[in-house]
């Protein structure tokens, strides 16, 4: 296997973007960041990759315009994948471990506000029998809340702890659209929304992109001082019905994390748009007390549709660069109620 | 005036899906009143049928009838229902275990508020006043009336088997046009025509995008173009479609307007479609200043101007 590292990532996140859902115009500025970032040009760029859903920008081959972005005369090696900036990073991943290229460029964006989002992702289920009944995000994620509660694995505090931990860590993190804790309490005295969940409990509908840069082994050095090495990548999936997995539990997370070395992180960016969700991957990745979750503030922060998985790959990746961490820990979800699951371990040294 | 023009846009499609045997097994029982359950490799009863088994692959073939009275093991309550869900008032969606059924079916549950719900309670099928063989027939589920143990079945609603099913999807937009696109649709309600220059390549784009293709370079400089240019490429229209707004044959053309680097598609008339050619000079004509909005569709053609056709060096790097 080749040595590859995240050596880049830049990111653009907001309430409501106010322009075209090709978010060309919001591209521009994160791939200018990138390339002061590694010093290097489009052309230095061996593959590039994005994410994206039409069903999210209201148009036909939106992603095809966002390759407006980068510049393509003369034409670039160029792929795209109806998935989160973290599933385009694994196909950049494994086009560097072909051989075909040394370095890569992942790009994500989606304009969520365009439409209603809780309802267009029912788009993502099964067409004949869950589609047609139109079972919203929260809805799904209501259900799954509800069967750890009654089972006695969660409560409301728990949850209102993660929210109450993931704000306040939010007001550090520029980028994050919802911030600022309170007290366990003061959220508990919260009305409830969709009931077993409260506002605070599901993530911002979120506009944005998100960007990351890979490179192997001397090309990752030319960049940074210390890369964030990829030691490890998995994933998994569930099945897409709701009644026929044990919805307290993420199989496909567990398996994800069972196929890593997991020893020894320090922190965990975990990518649980729901309060609940996050106490169900922890439990699945058998992450201990000791371990940092979400120091960004997390999806409940803010979680853009298509980057907010990629985004905690590129937040884990800069406590790396930092120094701040040896070991950390990426997680990305996809589909309803934590269906699909990809899980990657960064290290400073390999 | 807003940074950029948006205007709301729906997308819809009926999509038809054919069932295969088990999906059509399924929803045949539910246009007959049954709920249909398929048998897995380890027994388990599961609603809807799974058409393959999740642990040996085979295709189910075992199908089992359960009751259309079961017991709730999860809800959440939906204050704001979206489009196209089972109510548009407030209302439950609930996981429910039918009786005979191992795992449970999702459907929206009929109660007022969240204080009617519980885990645990028992509730039975509401059927459809008409079922056609889709999830839909199933109405929703409702609260069991206290002592009543069995819910009665409706008649059979047809024999022949169910093997295809129509879900009609339609998303609503409030679609934004980028700053750049909504300079070049502000231009046509004035009645002109406006591009931008790439600071690279020194290209006129039209419409103007938010970066050159060529450069991934943001095109900034507004340039306002010609109505005047030259045919560089067309094909003579013969064949109806649907949709289409004038009756062939007529000429559809790229016209390089005088000034910039991209060709826009417009419709040629004012000449024969035999005598249209690659070279030929035009000028938009417009529609009258009343009928003008954000669109293209204020030039509402592209007429020969008269003069003398252009030279091919002039727009051979343009095709």
């Amino acid at each position: 296997m080749r040595d590859v590292a995240v050596v880049g990532f830049a990111q653009r996140q907001m309430p409501e973007f106010d322009g075209s859902p090709t978010c060309v115009e919001l591209l521009v500025p994160v791939f200018k960041e990138l390339y002061e970032q590694t010093g290097w040009t489009r052309r230095d760029v061996g593959f590039w990759c994005s994410g994206s859903s039409d069903y999210l920008a209201g148009r036909s081959f939106s992603f095809v315009q966002a390759v407006d972005a980068i510049g393509v005369i003369p034409p670039v090696n160029e792929s795209h994948v109806e998935m989160d900036l973290a599933w385009a990073m694994y196909e950049a991943w494994l086009k560097i471990q072909t051989g075909e290229v040394d370095t890569a460029l992942v790009y994500a964006f989606g304009k969520s506000s365009a439409g209603v989002l809780r309802r267009t992702l029912a788009l993502q289920l099964e067409p004949y029998t869950m589609t047609p009944l139109w079972p919203d995000t929260v809805s799904l994620a209501g259900l799954q809340a509800r069967v750890g509660i009654d089972a006695g694995l969660w409560d409301e505090r728990a949850m209102a702890e993660v929210v109450n931990r993931s704000l306040t860590d939010a007001e550090k993190n520029e980028h994050a659209i919802r911030k600022g804790g309170s007290s366990v309490e003061e959220l508990l005295a919260r009305p409830m929304y969709a009931d077993p969940l409260r506002k605070h409990d599901c993530s911002p509908v979120t506009d944005g992109v998100a960007a990351l840069v890979l490179a192997a082994g001397d090309k990752a050095r030319e960049v940074r001082e210390r890369p964030a090495w990829l030691t490890g990548i998995s994933h998994y999936v569930d099945p897409m019905g709701m009644g026929v997995r044990d919805l307290t539990r993420s199989p496909s997370a567990q398996r994800a994390g069972a196929a890593l070395d997991l020893d020894g992180v320090e922190v965990a960016e975990l990518h649980a748009p729901f309060s609940h969700q996050e106490l169900i991957l922890r439990r699945e990745l058998g992450l201990g007390g000791d371990v940092v979750i979400n120091p960004s503030g997390g999806a409940l922060a803010s979680n853009p549709m298509f980057s907010g998985g990629g985004i905690r790959v590129g937040e884990a990746a800069t406590r790396i660069w930092s120094g701040e961490a040896d070991k950390t820990l990426a997680h990305a979800t996809s589909g309803p109620a934590l269906q699909q699951n990809l899980v990657c371990t960064l290290e400073g040294k390999i | 005036m807003s940074r950029t023009l948006s205007a709301p846009v729906t997308v819809a499609f009926d999509y038809t899906r054919s069932t295969g045997p088990v999906v059509g097994r399924f929803l045949s029982g539910l246009r007959d009143g049954v709920v249909v359950g398929g048998r897995t490799s380890t027994g388990q009863v599961v609603v809807p049928p799974l058409e393959f088994d999740p642990v040996t692959h085979e295709a189910t073939t075992e199908f089992v009838e359960v009751s259309s009275v079961g017991t709730v093991t999860s809800w959440t309550w939906v204050p704001e229902p979206v489009k196209d869900q089972p109510f548009d008032r407030p209302f439950a969606f609930a996981l429910v275990t039918l009786d005979g059924a191992d795992v449970p079916l999702l459907h929206a549950l009929d109660v007022a508020s969240p204080a009617e719900v519980t885990t645990g309670m028992r509730v039975r099928v509401r059927w459809a006043a008409e079922r056609v063989g889709h999830i839909n027939d199933i109405a929703c589920f409702e609260p069991l009336a206290p002592g009543e143990t069995e819910a009665s079945a409706p008649a059979a609603a047809g024999d022949e088997p169910v093997t295809g099913v129509v879900t009609r999807v339609s998303l609503d937009y409030q679609y934004a046009a980028s700053p750049e696109e909504s300079l070049f649709y502000r231009g046509l309600n004035e009645g002109r025509i406006m591009g931008q220059r790439c600071p690279t390549c020194q290209k006129v784009y039209v419409p103007p995008r938010s970066a050159c293709p060529s450069d991934g370079t943001p095109t900034v400089e507004e340039v306002e173009l010609s109505q005047t240019g030259t045919i560089t490429t067309f094909c003579v229209v013969n064949v109806p479609f649907l949709g289409q707004k004038i009756t062939p044959p007529y000429v559809s053309a790229y016209v390089l307007l005088d000034g910039a680097d991209i060709a826009v598609l417009h419709l040629i008339l004012g000449v024969p479609a035999d005598e249209v050619r690659m070279g030929m000079r035009v000028k938009a004509v417009w529609k009258p200043e009343d009928e003008w909005a954000y669109s293209l569709e204020n030039i509402d053609h592209f007429a020969p101007t008269g003069e003398p056709d252009a030279d091919f060096d002039t727009y051979k790097h343009h095709l």
